[in-house]
């Protein structure tokens, strides 16, 4: 029931704004529901943070301890089912989905004035797409909300999109956007339909359901195959080069408070989705992909900081950071250490929330500059109220110092795959130095420098500033008490390092 | 007798349909008014479509030598019944602002759908050839039907020659299979296959299935057989554009894919190796070709050579899912695109020389006509298979059977060209919600029949969501349409 709750709700939402403002455009009702529905999601989430049972399981089972679950039979001739599952790691990414919900609602409150409803609309559905895909284990359902999400998304960029430089920059965008995600979860549909059949072949049953096909045990070749069609939906999405050539020009031209980049692209759907299904489903596959995946994620940390030191649009900058990021959350899944999984974790929620608010920041920087270029900008620093203060914090969360969540998240994995691969955590670090110097190149190129005038421009709005106190608070908490995401995912990292160790151990033998 | 009789009722549906076209002759004769026929029409077309419900428990009855009624027929009869009720109700709209005699478009729409269902039901050869070309002799005159625009001339010329040359291939394919076996029927093709494989028949058989398959691939334009189609597509009036996409496609898979369940003359290792290679080509060059169109009716056009191309998947797979999927394709196929044509129809109504199906058309179309755009919307994203819709339970159910009969390069061969797909598709959903521009063409709003047409469009609409979201009853519906193989 709760899970139906969670799920539904921000579909409803979604069209009640749709339908209030085409009764009456020019109300703020729309925004209203938009942020009630993600509240409504957010604070049943919240009671079961609380009040749920996460801790270890004193056994190892072969299929996961879902703490909530849900079942009604959807089609089936083909064994698919309406399958909805909670556990540690699904709860975390559910609230991180509703926070920045909520945030992209109350960030686009004053820059969004066409469509208010259809705009609202597409946004729930989005995060409502999103929520379906954290709680969906039928891996029919699952793709299902994949692709769901997408179209909303898609409509957001296309029809809100920034355009600055030239017209018809962000409908080229989203097509690419679209192109690019659509085409590699067909990529996913069919590895998903390879594994189905083969467990058919193997059992005779047909079902989609994930707590069986965790018993498949498809190896050698074919399994390599299958494990790829996942691993590069989930690649592409992350992303992590070479897949990466969407996401910059997407995020330069999704509407400029970045309400979608929060909804739909921060969420980190694909390292859900490689935690939650490549390595259980391929574990024997991923121990052999390893070097390569790890390969690419040194290389995705290498190319994204050298690619944001080059860029001049701010947006631009903060998406090849997350570019870095993802190449440190790469690394830690294919280590596949509990330390490092765990790591992964809190590296997602804190690159989330870090990229969020500077993603926020140039949105509240652009109303009152009309640019985002860096070369106009400079010397803004005690001209803007607390504005350059918020971006200080947020510049140092994203090299990763310490007190903050993004350090957390950097050590936990490094630490986590040093017992396993320490020369790939020796160059891995390098990378954190980089990402020093592009983070500080932004710091310096806007808030420092000669001021080019004196008079002081517009100060943060109390809304403006509720926003960024809310993220600040969320950094310093995971940062500072790393347990309070850490102890919910505990059993579900625990189960996936089991069976990626199993898979090590098989891999070796194999060869 | 009784066996007479009991053919009879096998034929009820096509009874029903003849019956139609003389009533509309009738009241042709009596007093000229689109309205009526357009209502005997309907009736008609309802009444063939409700004795279908009640054939199901007596399926399969063999009628003659010609035609078999197995529940296979039945599932693709009422397909095409329903794609040629709402062909005729776009019609009504349309043909408001033709000046001149607007009923005989209903006569030969009716012909052409008997022509289709005899297709259908065919399991010997005079009763294909009879079909075919019931099917496509209406189809002319249809398509010229605005004969006063030069390219709806153009297009019927066109294919009208094309199909000559392809019905001449048919014939000599028969001719050949005749000469080699004797036989006329699917069935018996294959005993005589049996016995004479490895002999210097065997390669005569193989010429005549080549020939008989160029002309099927004509019709459905595949390539190398598809540069007719987008001339005709975008020539034909719009209402004819949907019945050519929906009903001539439809029935000559369904006939193409009895073929080659039931005589196993087909059964040729090179023969379904190129198969598979058209089909590929096709699902690139169809949709490689759409990329750089302006006109929404030469986007469908292009966009229909892929489609099939996915199809031929499902033959070339010869799996026992295969008819399953062929079924829920070609029925989710249909639905979009009459919804499709359907709003291209519903936009240049009523008729007034050129139909508005260039991209800019469409632009801002939801702040105009809210409905239309979001059907179209939800067409276009079902003809790129995108899932909550039903044209992505159609493409699941091909993409299986491909997976499930290993057949790795065919699934990569769809994955790329949805990839490539997207593109044109999400043009033109995305035009539909930018600024309208002043210099649109005016929407009319009261055209005679106007709200049935759109009334057929929401009830598709509807119908590709709901499928979407809970596509049980479908797949049941296909599962039971089983191919009767005569013993």
């Amino acid at each position: 029931m709760l899970l139906c709750w969670l799920l539904f709700i921000p579909f409803i939402g979604g069209l009640a704004c749709w339908f209030v403002s085409r009764r009456n455009p020019d109300s703020n009702a729309a925004r209203w529901i938009a942020l009630a529905s993600m509240a409504l999601v957010f604070l049943p989430a919240l009671s079961l943070w609380f009040g749920g049972d996460f801790s270890l399981p004193s056994h190892l089972s072969a299929s996961p301890d879902w703490n909530r679950e849900l079942s009604v039979p959807w089609i089936q001739q083909f064994g698919i089912a309406f399958h909805l599952g909670l556990d540690g790691l699904s709860l975390i990414m559910v609230m991180l989905a509703s926070v920045l919900g909520m945030l992209a609602i109350a960030a686009s409150w004053s820059s969004v004035r066409s469509r208010v409803g259809l705009f609202h609309a597409n946004l729930l559905w989005t995060l409502g797409g999103v929520i379906g895909i954290f709680l969906a284990i039928d891996l029919f359902l699952y793709f299902f909300f994949w692709e769901l999400m997408l179209i909303p998304m898609y409509f957001l960029i296309a029809l809100w999109g920034h355009e600055e430089y030239d017209r018809g920059a962000h409908m080229r965008a989203a097509i690419k956007f679209f192109i690019y995600t659509q085409t590699s979860g067909l990529l996913m549909l069919a590895a998903i339909l390879g594994l189905v059949f083969a467990y058919y072949s193997e059992t005779g049953i047909l079902t989609f359901d994930y707590n069986q096909l965790l018993g498949a045990h498809v190896s050698g070749t074919f399994g390599f195959v299958l494990m790829l069609g996942f691993f590069i939906a989930f690649a592409v999405k992350l992303p992590s080069v070479p897949f990466h050539g969407w996401l910059a020009d997407t995020q330069a031209n999704s509407p400029s408070s970045g309400a979608a980049d929060l909804s739909g692209i921060l969420v980190k759907t694909a390292a859900y989705g490689l935690l939650r299904f490549t390595l259980p489903l391929f574990p024997e596959a991923s121990a052999q992909f390893a070097p390569f995946a790890i390969a690419l994620g040194l290389i995705s940390i290498y190319y994204g900081a050298v690619m944001a030191f080059a860029q001049n649009d701010m947006k631009r900058l903060i998406s090849y950071s997350s570019i870095s990021h993802m190449g440190f959350v790469m690394i830690g899944l294919y280590a596949g250490t509990f330390l490092a999984l765990q790591g992964v974790i809190v590296q997602v929620v804190a690159s989330a929330i870090s990229t969020a608010a500077l993603f926020i920041l140039a949105g509240q920087l652009y109303e009152r500059m009309g640019t985002r270029d860096m070369r106009q900008l400079g010397g803004l620093f005690g001209r803007l109220g607390a504005l350059p203060g918020f971006a200080l914090i947020f510049v140092v969360a994203s090299l990763g110092m310490p007190a903050t969540a993004n350090f957390i998240g950097e050590f936990l994995i490094l630490f986590g795959a040093f017992s396993v691969m320490p020369w790939v955590v020796v160059v891995a670090s390098g990378g954190m130095i980089l990402a020093a110097v592009y983070a500080l190149y932004l710091m310096h190129r806007v808030y420092w420098g000669t001021p080019q005038g004196q008079e002081t421009i517009a100060r943060m709005r109390a809304r403006e500033y509720a926003i960024m106190m809310a993220l600040v608070v969320i950094t310093l908490i995971v940062g500072l008490f790393p347990n309070t995401v850490l102890s919910v995912t505990q059993g579900t990292m625990n189960d996936i390092s089991h069976w990626f160790a199993a898979g090590v151990i098989a891999a070796s033998q194999a060869s | 007798m009784n066996d007479t009789w009991n053919q009879v009722l096998g034929a009820l549906p096509t009874i029903f349909v003849a019956i139609t076209i003389l009533a509309q002759f009738l009241a042709v004769t009596i007093k000229r008014d689109p309205r009526v026929t357009h209502a005997v029409t309907v009736v008609g077309l309802n009444l063939s479509l409700l004795s279908l419900i009640g054939l199901v428990a007596f399926a399969p009855i063999a009628v003659g030598p010609l035609f078999e009624v197995d529940p296979y027929a039945l599932f693709f009869w009422a397909v095409v019944l329903i794609a040629g009720l709402a062909g005729s109700t776009f019609a009504r709209p349309y043909l408001a602002g033709f000046e001149d005699r607007r009923d005989e478009f209903y006569i030969l729409l009716v012909t052409s759908v008997l022509g289709a269902m005899a297709l259908i039901a065919s399991r010997h050869f005079a009763g294909l050839f009879i079909g075919l070309e019931l099917l496509s002799i209406p189809l002319y005159g249809m398509i010229a039907y605005t004969f006063r625009t030069r390219a709806a001339l153009e297009a019927a010329f066109k294919y009208l020659i094309l199909s000559g040359a392809a019905s001449a291939f048919l014939l000599f394919g028969m001719a050949l299979l005749y000469a080699a076996s004797g036989q006329l029927t699917y069935h018996s093709l294959s005993v005589a296959a049996a016995a004479g494989l490895g002999t210097s028949s065997d390669a005569w058989l193989l010429m005549g299935v080549g020939m008989m398959l160029v002309a099927l691939m004509f019709k459905l334009s595949l390539v190398p057989f598809h540069i007719w189609t987008p001339d005709v597509y975008e020539g034909a009036p719009a209402p004819v554009g949907a019945f050519l996409a929906t009903v001539s496609k439809t029935a000559v898979f369904a006939v193409l894919l009895r073929f080659f369940v039931v005589s196993p003359v087909t059964d040729n290792t090179w023969l379904i190796f190129l198969i598979g290679v058209i089909a590929v080509v096709s699902m690139l060059v169809g949709n490689l070709l759409a990329l750089r169109q302006d006109n929404v009716k030469r986007i469908l056009g292009y966009s229909s050579i892929a489609h099939i191309g996915y199809l031929m998947t499902a033959i070339v797979a010869g799996a026992p899912l295969s008819i399953e999927a062929v079924a829920i394709y070609l029925a989710t196929y249909v639905g979009t695109s009459l919804g499709a044509f359907g709003v291209v129809a519903l936009v240049s109504s009523p008729f007034s020389g050129k139909d508005a199906a260039h991209i800019d058309h469409f632009r801002g179309l939801y702040y105009k006509r809210p409905v239309l755009a979001v059907s179209m919307a939800l067409m276009m994203l079902s003809l790129a298979g995108i899932p909550l819709t039903m044209g992505f339970i159609g493409k699941f159910f091909i993409l299986s059977v491909a997976m499930a009969s290993g057949l790795w390069w065919l699934a990569g061969a769809i994955i790329i060209g949805s990839g490539i797909a997207l593109f044109y598709y999400l043009r033109v959903m995305a035009v539909l919600f930018m600024d309208r521009p002043a210099s649109a063409r005016e929407l009319v709003a009261d055209a005679p029949g106007l709200r049935y047409g759109q009334f057929i469009i929401w009830l598709l609409a509807a119908l590709t969501v709901l499928i979407g979201i809970y596509p049980s009853p479908l797949i049941w519906l296909a599962s039971a349409a089983g191919i009767v193989i005569p013993a």
